[in-house]
């Protein structure tokens, strides 16, 4: 009966620790390096990176159950890629002719670069998924509701409200399972299922909004800042994330992380490749090994 | 005399579409520091009074509204609940619908950045808060991880976070285990006595809090029947408003003895005046109803259902159940008390087999109707006639409902209904289990709901309820279950069960120290009666007690 979804909970890791603006920060770093390289090596040093900071930050099991889910993503994009595209030297099936769609070659460069592709929008939702787990909702939203109150109580209640809500469908449904013929058959059932369960949601929302009402949200103001010390943490994260991205950008503009997929593969493994991807895994696992101060 | 806090000025108020009014001619004043229980059965009004008195009704409710309430001087009409919480917090039923952030600090901060506090104010009315309530261990953990109890406590606290000069409270215990509950009231007690805040409590279980009470305020189809002390209130329910008598006095009117008392201490007080209780072991030994023998395995009918050695456990999680071994007989009716997060709502569920034991096994001769915590789950369709089938709904005395919405019926009349769909109308259930039914009910409806279950397990049926509430369990139940961190950890008759403690006990019990099992306030009254007439026969010296003649039933 234990919730599978994937919640930011408190838990004693340095992320957990960290301030959410730092690590917000840390994950759009780590975006940003996805974005920045193309080589596959560098990507693996980074989804390595992602999966080991994970486990770092005691979120490893849902982010692996991450990689299972994104797969309705990231295997389209594969087969997609092979499917459409027309570059590529290295043929390796002939579907002959397509009619208007041309001749139907599929080449090695297309499942490489779709390999690639596909690894980048990995890493994105697993940064994300990270993010999403170990970063207060609550204290990211207190940064935007500075600047828009209502918008971000608004995000922090559908934050809240979701599990929330994903608990009274469950409980509708159970009591549905209970009648002596089981759970209602049939699409009329079915609706008048729906029908219910958005009924108690309304319900639901009513006593909230009677809530935040008698909480002052009606003559609400701008949130105060919250003076808090830059924890060791904090400190680690944020050299972390400027390390990531320096390493990133450097990446992009040398010839370390050069990549082509088209007319052929082309990845050079140089030193400099090395040195890249070893700093990239050093900068972003680094802050998880100090677990001073991490006690929830 | 200060001015008062609250004042309701002939208050007439119907919700929109509704033609009879919720609250009539409503007149009240509250002083500051009052500690005020609102008092009723469900539907005559507390609610709405709460409502009212924090300008939800008529802001956010809509409806017409004759008459006036000010609050610390504030007409409601012209000032919304926005700026009205900032001398009135509030605390609903529902600790779910009240917790509208991810982690307790954020709750807590809310209120009072919402009102514009600077960021010294809102650190200090956290940690202020968090230590008064004994939730400063909490303030880091996410909301959705607290158990009912603690969700309670936080949403108390983010109602208390502005430090409002008056609390009004709609049930707050109904959803708690009588530990979390007693601790409950015991803080509204404290922040009434050390800080003088205003208390305003509506609640159905009056013995938990009438002794805190100054004052009761009990209201009968939205007016005002009773306004006065504690003490004059149960003299005019024992009259006026039976459904609404404490245990404790319900024991002193059958007993025939007055006044009536306000709690547990008074009543023992009473009772030693009277002789009736002497001071080292409460009432003298005597025989209570004999303790029903156990009979030999292989004499035992076959059980309507059996759990051997049953466990429940969750994947990379605790274990929920642990080797439960639970027998009921065809007819027997069983109470399944404990704690929250004691395991009973996941054993009802292995019972009716919406969950399979991890290790063990769940026998049932037959089927096993549940009837979950929540009777609005069940009910999906538009007319009530859709719900069931129509010999079910006679059966549940619905038919002449059947044209309804099932969203019209009142929260009695939908458990019926719920009950009607899970017992349907074939082959009646082996086996009905019921998780906490009597949530926010009133004793009229438990009392009525108890009835059914005693005449179901007289009709062979096996009766297993979950329940928080000794005196419904006592009403409904011959045997007890208690279990703790999944495990039954005591099993006997209720009269042995529910008479010996200080949680997992009726009032009557608590007042008689246990004395001969009696649970009721008939037994207990019935006891005190034979005690006062060996006392005469002993020829001891008369007790001052009145014992009414004719007062024995």
């Amino acid at each position: 009966m234990r919730s599978t979804a994937l919640f930011y909970r408190r838990m004693p890791s340095p992320l957990h620790a960290t301030r959410a603006g730092v690590g917000a920060l840390w994950a759009a770093a780590m975006s940003l390096a996805t974005l920045l390289l193309d080589q596959p090596l560098a990507l693996l040093a980074l989804l390595a990176a992602v999966l080991g900071g994970g486990a770092g930050a005691g979120v490893g099991r849902p982010l692996a159950r991450t990689i299972r889910t994104a797969a309705i993503v990231w295997l389209p994009i594969v087969v997609v890629n092979v499917l459409v595209s027309r570059d590529g030297l290295t043929v390796f099936a002939r579907l002959g002719d397509l009619g208007p769609f041309g001749q139907g070659n599929l080449t090695l460069e297309a499942v490489v670069f779709g390999l690639v592709i596909a690894l980048k929008v990995m890493l994105l939702i697993l940064i994300t998924t990270l993010a999403s787990l170990a970063v207060d909702p609550d204290e990211t939203l207190r940064i935007v509701r500075r600047l828009s109150f209502r918008s971000a109580l608004t995000a922090s209640l559908a934050t809240r409200m979701i599990p929330v809500l994903a608990a009274d469908a469950q409980r509708f449904a159970e009591a549905q399972r209970t009648r002596p013929d089981g759970a209602p058959h049939g699409v009329r059932a079915r609706l008048a299922l729906m029908r219910a369960v958005v009924g108690g949601s309304l319900d639901r929302a009513m006593d909230v909004a009677a809530t935040l009402e008698v909480r002052g949200f009606a003559g609400a103001r701008r949130a105060p800042r919250l003076p808090r010390p830059w924890s060791r943490h904090d400190v680690a994260f944020l050299a972390s994330a400027a390390a990531i991205a320096a390493l990133a950008i450097a990446g992009r503009v040398s010839d370390a992380a050069s990549f082509r997929a088209y007319p052929e593969v082309h990845a050079p493994v140089s030193p400099a490749t090395i040195v890249l991807c070893a700093g990239l895994l050093a900068a972003a696992l680094l802050p998880f090994a100090d677990r001073r101060g991490v006690e929830v | 005399m200060s001015a008062p806090l609250l004042v309701f000025d002939d208050v007439t108020y119907s919700y929109p579409g509704v033609e009879e009014p919720a609250l009539s001619d409503v007149a009240v004043e509250i002083q500051p520091g009052e500690f005020c229980l609102l008092a009723g059965l469900s539907g005559h009004g507390k609610s709405s009074f709460l409502r009212a008195a924090c300008g939800l009704v008529p802001h956010f409710h809509g409806g017409r509204f004759a008459g006036r309430v000010t609050l610390a001087g504030l007409d409601t009409r012209e000032h919304g609940p926005s700026r009205l919480g900032a001398y009135a917090g509030v605390l609903f039923q529902d600790p779910e619908t009240q917790l509208v952030m991810s982690t307790v600090r954020a709750e807590l901060a809310l209120a009072l950045e919402s009102r514009g506090h600077g960021s010294t104010a809102v650190a200090r009315g956290v940690e202020e808060v968090a230590l008064a309530l004994g939730i400063d261990a909490l303030l880091d953990r996410s909301t959705h991880q607290l158990s009912g109890g603690e969700k309670q406590r936080v949403a108390l606290g983010a109602a208390l976070a502005g430090r409002p000069r008056l609390v009004l409270l709609d049930e707050p215990t109904s959803q708690l285990d009588p530990v979390a509950g007693d601790e409950l009231i015991g803080l509204l007690r404290r922040l009434n006595q050390e800080w003088e805040t205003t208390i305003v409590l509506a609640e159905h279980r009056l013995e938990r809090c009438l002794a805190a009470a100054d004052r009761v305020i009990a209201l009968e189809h939205g007016r005002v029947g009773c306004d006065s002390d504690p003490q004059a209130f149960l003299a005019w329910a024992e009259k006026r408003a039976p459904a609404l008598q404490t245990p404790a006095a319900k024991l002193f009117t059958h007993a025939g003895l007055h006044p009536a008392p306000a709690g547990v201490r008074q009543a023992r007080k009473a009772l030693r005046a009277h002789g009736l209780l002497t001071e080292e072991h409460g009432l003298p030994e005597i025989a209570g109803p004999a303790a029903p023998r156990r009979t030999r395995r292989r004499d035992r009918p076959k059980a309507a259902l059996e759990l051997r050695g049953a466990w429940h456990e969750l994947r990379d999680g605790p274990a929920i159940l642990r080797g439960v071994n639970l027998r009921v007989a065809p007819g027997e009716s069983v109470a399944l008390m404990g704690r929250n997060g004691a395991g009973k709502s996941t054993l009802l569920r292995h019972a009716a087999g919406l969950l399979q034991p991890t290790r063990g096994d769940v026998e049932r001769a037959g089927r096993v109707a549940l009837l979950l915590q929540n009777p609005g789950d069940y009910l999906i369709h538009e007319w009530v006639f859709e719900e069931a089938p129509p010999e079910a709904l006679a059966a549940a005395g619905l038919a002449a409902m059947s044209q309804r919405n099932p969203r019209d019926l009142s929260g009695g009349e939908r458990q019926r209904l719920a009950l009607a769909i899970v017992s349907g109308s074939g082959e009646p259930p082996a086996v009905l289990a019921l998780d906490e039914p009597t949530r926010g009910m009133d004793r009229a409806a438990k009392a009525l709901l108890a009835e059914e279950l005693r005449t179901r397990s007289a009709g062979g049926q096996a009766v297993i309820v979950a329940t928080h509430d000794p005196e419904f369990a006592a009403a409904c139940a011959d045997r007890a279950v208690l279990m703790a961190d999944g495990r039954v950890i005591a099993d006997g008759t209720s009269a042995e069960l529910l008479s010996g403690g200080w949680y997992f006990a009726t009032e009557t019990a608590r007042i008689l120290s246990g004395a001969g099992g009696a649970l009721l306030p008939e037994e207990g009254a019935e006891l005190l009666r034979r005690q006062a007439q060996q006392t005469r026969d002993g020829g001891a010296a008369a007790p001052e007690a009145e014992i009414a003649p004719g007062a024995a039933r």
